[in-house]
C-alpha cells in the first residue's frame, strides 16, 4: 500500500508537470494549428533562467520567478513573430520542421551559454519529507502538484472569463470569423506563444527545482506527445487529464513491472489511441470534405 | 534560339532526359563522381563523398514517402537502425555473406516499414507525424532492451566484409559499392514514378480523397509508399553497417530522423536531386563548421569546444532560413539558375 502511494504521488507530480507542459501545447495547436516540437525547449529555457537569476544574479525567488516569465513571454511573441509568422498559410511539414529547427537552435544556444553539464538547483521550495498515508515524498512534489492545479485553475478562468481568453477560444474556433468580429488574429497567436511559452518556463522551474538543470530537460519536449494525444489535440482539459493519466501509468508501470519499460510505455498507448481513437479523449473530430 | 523543348516523337518524350544539355550534365556528374576518387586521393574527402552517398540513399528513400507520397515520418532513425541491425547481425552472428545481407536487410526493413504504415489508414499529417514519432521511440526501444539479439545498447561489431581476399571496408575501396547503389537507387527511383504506382503516389499526395474517387486504392498504395521507401532506408542503413563495422544505437535516434527530413526539405521535396542536393548540404555543413573552427583555434581561445554547439544551432538555424527565404529548396536555386542560363543573355 505505501508503494502504491508513492508511486501515485511521483505519478501525479509528473503528471502536473506535463500537464503543464502540454497546456502550452495545446494553446498553440489550437489557436494557430501548429504543433510545436520546440515545447521541451522552452521548459529547458525557463529552468535555466531561473537558475541565472537566483544562482548566478542572486535574485530573491520571487524577482527571479518574475523576471524568467517576463522572458519567456518575450521569448514566446519574438518566435512567433520571427519564425512562425511567416510560415503562415504553408505546409504541415514545413512548420513541423520549423518548430524542430527551432528546439534545436534554441538547445545549442542553451548549451553554449550554460553549457552541457547538470547543475544543482538551490531548492526555493521545501523539500522535507512529509508523510502522507504511511508514505513518505519530498514536499516539493506536493508543492509542485499545489502550483500546477492553481495555474490550470488560473487558465481555466482566464479562458472562460477574460476578454483575451475568449477572443483566443474564438480565433480557435473559426479564424475567418473571429477576424470579421474585430478580432486581431495575429495578437491571439502572439498571446497563444507567450502562454505557451511562460507555462513550460514554470514547468521547466518546478522540474529543476526537484531533479537540478541541465540539458536533459528538453526530453519532456518528447513526452508531452502521448498526453496530448490521449486529451486530443485541441482540448485544455484533455491536457490535464491526459498528463495526470500518462504520469501515474509511466509511475505505475516503472513501479511494478519494469523500470526500464515506463520509457516507452506511454508511446505504445500513443500508438493505441491514435487507432482507436485518433481525436483523443476530449478532442472534436474533425469530418474532412473535399 | 531555344524558345522551348519541343518532341517529335513519342521515344524523346517518354525519356528520362530529354535534351542534349541534359544528357551532357548527368555524363559530367556521372565523370566527376567516377574520376573523384583517383584526384583526390586523400581519404577524408573519400570519406564525405561516402557519407554524402549513403545519405542520398536514406534521403531517396525518405523523399518517396514524404516528398512524393506526402506521409510524413519521423522514423527515418528507427528504420535505418533496423537495416544497420539485420545487415550487422545477419553477418556478425549468422557468418551469412556481407553482399547478400544488403538486399535482405533492404527486404527485412520494407516490411517493418510496411507495418507501421498501417496507422496511416486512419490518419494523415500531424497525427500521422506523430504516429512514426512513437514508431520511432518504440522500435529504438526494442533495439537497446533486446539484448539476446541487438546487443543491446553496447555496440554490434560487424566482420569487415571481403572481396577476394580483400577487406573492402577502406574508404576508397567502399566508395565503389556505395555510388553503383547511389545511381541505382535513383535509376529506380526516377523510373518508379513513370509507372502507374508512382503516379498513384503524387495523387495521393495531392489529395488523398480525390484519389480514392478515382479508384486508387489509398490503404494499399500508402503501405507500398511506405515499404519502397523503407527498403531504400534499409539499405542505407546496411551500407552504414558494413562500412563503419560497428552498429550502435545512438546514430539512429530521433535527431537522426529529423537530419534526413531536414535533407529533403533543404534539397527539395519530391525530387531526386534534391535529395542528392540536401544530403550532401547536411554533410558537409558540420564538416565544414569543423574544420572552420579548429582553423580558429588560434584566434579564438575555447573554439572546440563550441563547435558542436555551433553545429547543432546551424542545422536550426538552416532549416529555418530555407523554410523562410526558399521552402523548395536548392532544387529550386539549381533550377533558377539554369533556366536564367537557358536564354543567357538574353533573359529577361
Amino acid at each position: 500500500m505505501d508503494t502504491f502511494i508513492q508511486l501515485t504521488l511521483t505519478g501525479l507530480t509528473n503528471g502536473a508537470i506535463l500537464a503543464l507542459a502540454a497546456l502550452g501545447f495545446v494553446l498553440i495547436y489550437k489557436a494557430s494549428d501548429v504543433i510545436n516540437f520546440a515545447q521541451g525547449e522552452f521548459l529547458l529555457i525557463g529552468a535555466y533562467l531561473m537558475y541565472a537569476s537566483i544562482v548566478q544574479i542572486g535574485l530573491p525567488w520571487t524577482l527571479g520567478v518574475l523576471v524568467t516569465m517576463v522572458i519567456a513571454v518575450l521569448l514566446g511573441i519574438l518566435i512567433e513573430r520571427l519564425v512562425l509568422r511567416p510560415l503562415i498559410g504553408e505546409p504541415i511539414i514545413s512548420v513541423i520542421m520549423a518548430t524542430i529547427g527551432l528546439s534545436s537552435l534554441l538547445q545549442a544556444i542553451v548549451r553554449m551559454i550554460w553549457g552541457s553539464q547538470p547543475k544543482s538547483f538551490p531548492s526555493f521550495i521545501p523539500s522535507d519529507p512529509v508523510n502522507i498515508l504511511g508514505a513518505t515524498v519530498g514536499a516539493d512534489r506536493l508543492w509542485a502538484i499545489g502550483i500546477a492545479a492553481a495555474l490550470m485553475l488560473f487558465f481555466s478562468l482566464f479562458f472562460r472569463f477574460s476578454k483575451e481568453g475568449i477572443a483566443m477560444r474564438a480565433v480557435a474556433d473559426d479564424q475567418q470569423a473571429a477576424m470579421s468580429m474585430g478580432i486581431s488574429v495575429k495578437k491571439v497567436f502572439a498571446w497563444a506563444w507567450s502562454i505557451a511559452a511562460v507555462t513550460a518556463a514554470i514547468a521547466g522551474a518546478i522540474v529543476a527545482n526537484i531533479v537540478g538543470v541541465g540539458p536533459h530537460l528538453s526530453h519532456f519536449g518528447l513526452r508531452v506527445f502521448p498526453v496530448v494525444i490521449l486529451g486530443g489535440l485541441d482540448s485544455i482539459p484533455g491536457a490535464i487529464v491526459g498528463g495526470v493519466i500518462i504520469g501515474l501509468l509511466e509511475a505505475y508501470v516503472g513501479g511494478y513491472i519494469s523500470g526500464s519499460l515506463n520509457q516507452v510505455i506511454s508511446f505504445v498507448v500513443l500508438v493505441l489511441i491514435l487507432m482507436i481513437r485518433p481525436y483523443g479523449l476530449f478532442g472534436r473530430e474533425i469530418i474532412e470534405r473535399v | 534560339m531555344i524558345s522551348g523543348t519541343f518532341h517529335t516523337s513519342y521515344r524523346s518524350d517518354m525519356a528520362l532526359r530529354r535534351t542534349w544539355i541534359e544528357r551532357l550534365r548527368l555524363g559530367l556528374f556521372i565523370a566527376f563522381i567516377v574520376l573523384f576518387p583517383f584526384v583526390v586521393r586523400k581519404p577524408y574527402p573519400i570519406f564525405l563523398m561516402n557519407q554524402i552517398g549513403i545519405a542520398t540513399i536514406g534521403a531517396i528513400g525518405l523523399n518517396i514517402l514524404v516528398g512524393y507520397t506526402g506521409q510524413i515520418s519521423l522514423g527515418q532513425g528507427a528504420f535505418m537502425a533496423v537495416g544497420a541491425y539485420t545487415a550487422g547481425i545477419l553477418t556478425a552472428r549468422m557468418g551469412v555473406p556481407w553482399w547478400l545481407t544488403i538486399p535482405i536487410a533492404a527486404l527485412v526493413t520494407a516490411a517493418v516499414g510496411a507495418l507501421f504504415g498501417i496507422p496511416s489508414l486512419r490518419m494523415k499529417g500531424l497525427y500521422l507525424a506523430i504516429a512514426t514519432l512513437a514508431a520511432q521511440e518504440i522500435i529504438l526501444w526494442v533495439v537497446t532492451h533486446w539484448d539476446a539479439v541487438t546487443g543491446g545498447v553496447d555496440a554490434l561489431v560487424v566482420p569487415p566484409p571481403m572481396l577476394f581476399g580483400q577487406p573492402v571496408n577502406t574508404d576508397f575501396r567502399f566508395y565503389w559499392v556505395i555510388w553503383p547503389l547511389v545511381g541505382l537507387t535513383a535509376l529506380l527511383t526516377a523510373n518508379l514514378f513513370r509507372t502507374h504506382y508512382g503516379r498513384a503516389f503524387i495523387a495521393i499526395r495531392d489529395q488523398d480523397i480525390a484519389a480514392e474517387v478515382m479508384g486508387i486504392n489509398v490503404f494499399a498504395y500508402k503501405l507500398l509508399a511506405f515499404g519502397v521507401s523503407s527498403f531504400f532506408v534499409g539499405l542505407a542503413g546496411a551500407l552504414i553497417a558494413h562500412y563503419r563495422s560497428i552498429v550502435t544505437w545512438e546514430r539512429f535516434t530521433i535527431e537522426t530522423s529529423v537530419l534526413y527530413l531536414a535533407m529533403i526539405i533543404i534539397g527539395g521535396l519530391g525530387s531526386i536531386s534534391g535529395s542528392l542536393f540536401g544530403a550532401a548540404f547536411m554533410t558537409l555543413l558540420p564538416a565544414f563548421l569543423t574544420n572552420v573552427g579548429r582553423a580558429l583555434q588560434g584566434v579564438i581561445p575555447g573554439m572546440d569546444e563550441l563547435i558542436p554547439y555551433l553545429q547543432q544551432a546551424s542545422f536550426g538555424l538552416v532549416i529555418i532560413l530555407f523554410l523562410i527565404l526558399e521552402p523548395e529548396g536548392l532544387r529550386k536555386i539549381w533550377q533558377d539558375i539554369k533556366n536564367y542560363f537557358a536564354l543567357w543573355p538574353f533573359s529577361y
